[in-house]
């Protein structure tokens, strides 16, 4: 077996940092929600689309590459 | 201390600036940075004999080698440029992404991965020298050495000065921060740290900056009311069309002709890059196996198919619904904004706190991973192919993965020097363009010529790369002297720059198989025994029969080829 065998997967990092950027994102979008903004097609929310995306893109490679999970699999 | 005081300590001159960021924007960027040096320093027990530290062990997956090569060609500044050629010439700049990419990773994966992968060279210089001789890979070698310092530099100077027209950031601060961040996780973990980095920058982007496709598309009532808004923005539709326009070098924005496209842009330059730049060849080299390295160019060139997406569409998105026009570089007055500024201005319209910090990562990702791409390549292409044969030739493992560790380091400071030395020779960042074009295309043609014919010999190598070079820098040299040669070299009077570029490297690539062949022709060959696994016909190509159909790269290579053709037929 590679040494390299016991590495932690890219995706796993970037699970994680999805996850992060998801649960920052959205809570950035409902502290927001009923602000007034500049921003054009705000009443589409894409804050909240948007992080609801990434928190699930990240949660299903945080959890599918989670170290001890992946080695059971 | 809050983020927003710590952005004010930090960030001096944000008084003039495109976007404004709040908390949680900066929280992104500043959490995007840890990430990457956490990665680093996690790799760092992994990337310890050279074939770690240079080859990443040569054990990534297809997939992760595939985005990492194609993540090595999506910096921010192909980003941000492309969609400001897309502003300026239309739907024509998805040529770049879609004849320039399909055939020639393609080609890359089918035809000559397999020697490159067989003879288990570290890098195209390594193949020359097994291939022809010790002078052709030291004039490779040099040469591309050279060209990736530079370009890491100039990468990181339009990074600077994105991050001070976007963001209102010091030039220095932009320049050091972006730099230390690179040498520290390329120093540490190697290839690996640089191709973890760059698929996370896929990533990255696709998700920072989707948002401006698809609500500009609602915005604009969808492609048939974009292309209404952009006949009534300019009173034209050539800027909609991709080879509708293109019988004559006169009938569209980019003044080229098809054969230019076909030819100078599908044959020489993107053959050039895409099969011979060690940048983006080192990622699929560092393939488990030699399905997987074939694999790798033809799933980045499905992804490539598809970045026009987040590139070309945010451009004329731009064009449609704007309520300014954009101008050149030079051009603004107080008030107004360059072609260059189409996709920060894109981003900041329709995201808001969060999204705008992910949209903002994704570009210093983009620029970051185009640093370190071009970093590691240096650090194997000066160790293996300039450090090794001609400075130390036998020294341990050990020893070259500290000098690599050390060549990292001394090729970021190089790139900072180039940074600034660009800042003070500002129109330097076209002739990089050219530099590129100087070596690329030519070096093609020697790769090539030798892996498909044994007869090329040593000299016939060496004498066809430098007559193809020369050649290049010559048309380049003489239309500069005398722009009135372009309507020679370009085949027509009304030939714009880039069509000079197409053309200029499309003759130095026939100029250097043309001396190649002569030459050979002319000298010794190398004994048959010396050209095993090197060139078509000495070389066994290991069987993919024991793999199912869905399997095979050539089965890929068949799709891609559809959606290439569907593309061309739906924009034609």
């Amino acid at each position: 077996m590679s040494r390299h065998s016991h590495m932690l997967p890219v995706w796993f990092f970037i699970g994680i940092l999805l996850t992060f950027y998801g649960v920052v994102i959205l809570i950035t979008a409902i502290v927001d929600f009923s602000k007034p903004t500049t921003v054009v097609l705000a009443n589409y929310h894409p804050g909240i689309w948007g992080g609801l995306i990434l928190l699930s893109v990240g949660a299903f490679y945080t959890i599918w590459f989670w170290p001890g999970l992946r080695k059971r699999r | 201390m809050d983020l927003t005081m710590l952005a004010a300590v930090v960030l001096p001159s944000s008084a003039n600036r495109l976007i404004s960021l709040a908390p949680a924007d900066l929280l992104i960027i500043i959490v995007y940075f840890l990430m990457v040096l956490g990665i680093g320093v996690y790799l760092k027990s992994y990337a310890n004999t050279s074939n770690d530290f240079f080859m990443a062990g040569r054990e990534m997956t297809a997939w992760v080698a595939g985005l990492s090569f194609l993540s090595a060609n999506l910096g921010a500044l192909e980003l941000m440029g492309w969609a400001a050629s897309t502003y300026q010439y239309g739907i024509l700049a998805a040529h770049f992404y879609w004849i320039a990419a399909f055939p020639s990773m393609v080609f890359l994966a089918l035809v000559m991965m397999p020697f490159y992968y067989i003879s288990k060279t570290h890098s195209v210089p390594g193949y020359l020298r097994l291939r022809y001789s010790e002078a052709t890979r030291g004039l490779s070698g040099i040469s591309f050495a050279c060209m990736t310092v530079m370009m890491s530099g100039i990468n990181m100077y339009a990074m600077a000065i994105v991050m001070k027209v976007v963001l209102g950031w010091n030039i220095h601060f932009s320049i050091w921060v972006s730099s230390i961040t690179v040498a520290v996780y390329v120093t540490l973990g190697g290839l690996f740290s640089a191709i973890f980095n760059e698929v996370l920058q896929f990533f990255l982007i696709w998700l920072g900056v989707l948002v401006v496709p698809i609500l500009g598309m609602i915005e604009a009532g969808g492609w048939s009311g974009l292309v209404s808004k952009i006949h009534e923005r300019v009173h034209s539709d050539e800027y909609v069309h991709l080879w509708k326009d293109l019988g004559s070098f006169s009938g569209n924005p980019m003044g080229v002709h098809w054969t230019g496209v076909v030819f100078g842009l599908g044959g020489a330059i993107a053959c050039g890059y895409w099969t011979t730049d060690f940048l983006v060849v080192q990622r699929a080299m560092s393939a488990k196996d030699l399905r997987s390295a074939q694999l790798a160019p033809i799933i980045a060139s499905y992804f490539k198919m598809l970045v026009p997406l987040i590139v070309i569409l945010p451009g004329l998105l731009g064009l449609a619904v704007l309520p300014f026009r954009l101008v050149p570089e030079g051009m603004a007055g107080p008030g107004m904004h360059t072609y260059n500024e189409v996709l920060p201005l894109m981003l900041a319209r329709y995201c808001g706190p969060g999204l705008l910090g992910l949209g903002v990562t994704a570009l210093i990702a983009g620029f970051m991973s185009g640093m370190a791409g071009n970093v590691s390549a240096f650090a194997t292409v000066w160790t293996y192919d300039i450090y090794q044969p001609y400075i130390r030739k036998k020294e341990s493992d050990a020893h070259y993965v500290k000098v690599g560790r050390w060549c990292t380091i001394l090729g970021v400071l190089l790139s900072i020097g180039t940074a600034y030395f660009v800042t003070q020779f500002k129109s330097i960042m076209d002739y990089m363009q050219a530099l590129v074009s100087f070596f690329i295309a030519p070096l093609f043609g020697t790769v090539i010529t030798g892996m498909m014919w044994r007869r090329a010999t040593p000299k016939g190598g060496f004498w066809g790369l430098l007559a193809g070079t020369g050649s290049s820098i010559a048309m380049f040299t003489l239309v500069k002297m005398r722009p009135s040669y372009l309507a020679f070299f370009a085949l027509s009077p009304e030939a714009k720059d880039m069509a000079e570029n197409l053309y200029r490297a499309l003759w130095s690539l026939l100029i250097c198989v043309l001396v190649t062949v002569v030459v050979s022709l002319l000298t010794t060959p190398k004994p048959a025994a010396e050209l095993t696994g090197l060139v078509y016909g000495r070389t066994a190509i290991p069987s993919e029969k024991q793999y199912p159909i869905y399997q095979r790269p050539v089965f890929w290579a068949c799709g891609v080829a559809i959606l290439f053709a569907l593309l061309q037929w739906m924009f034609w």
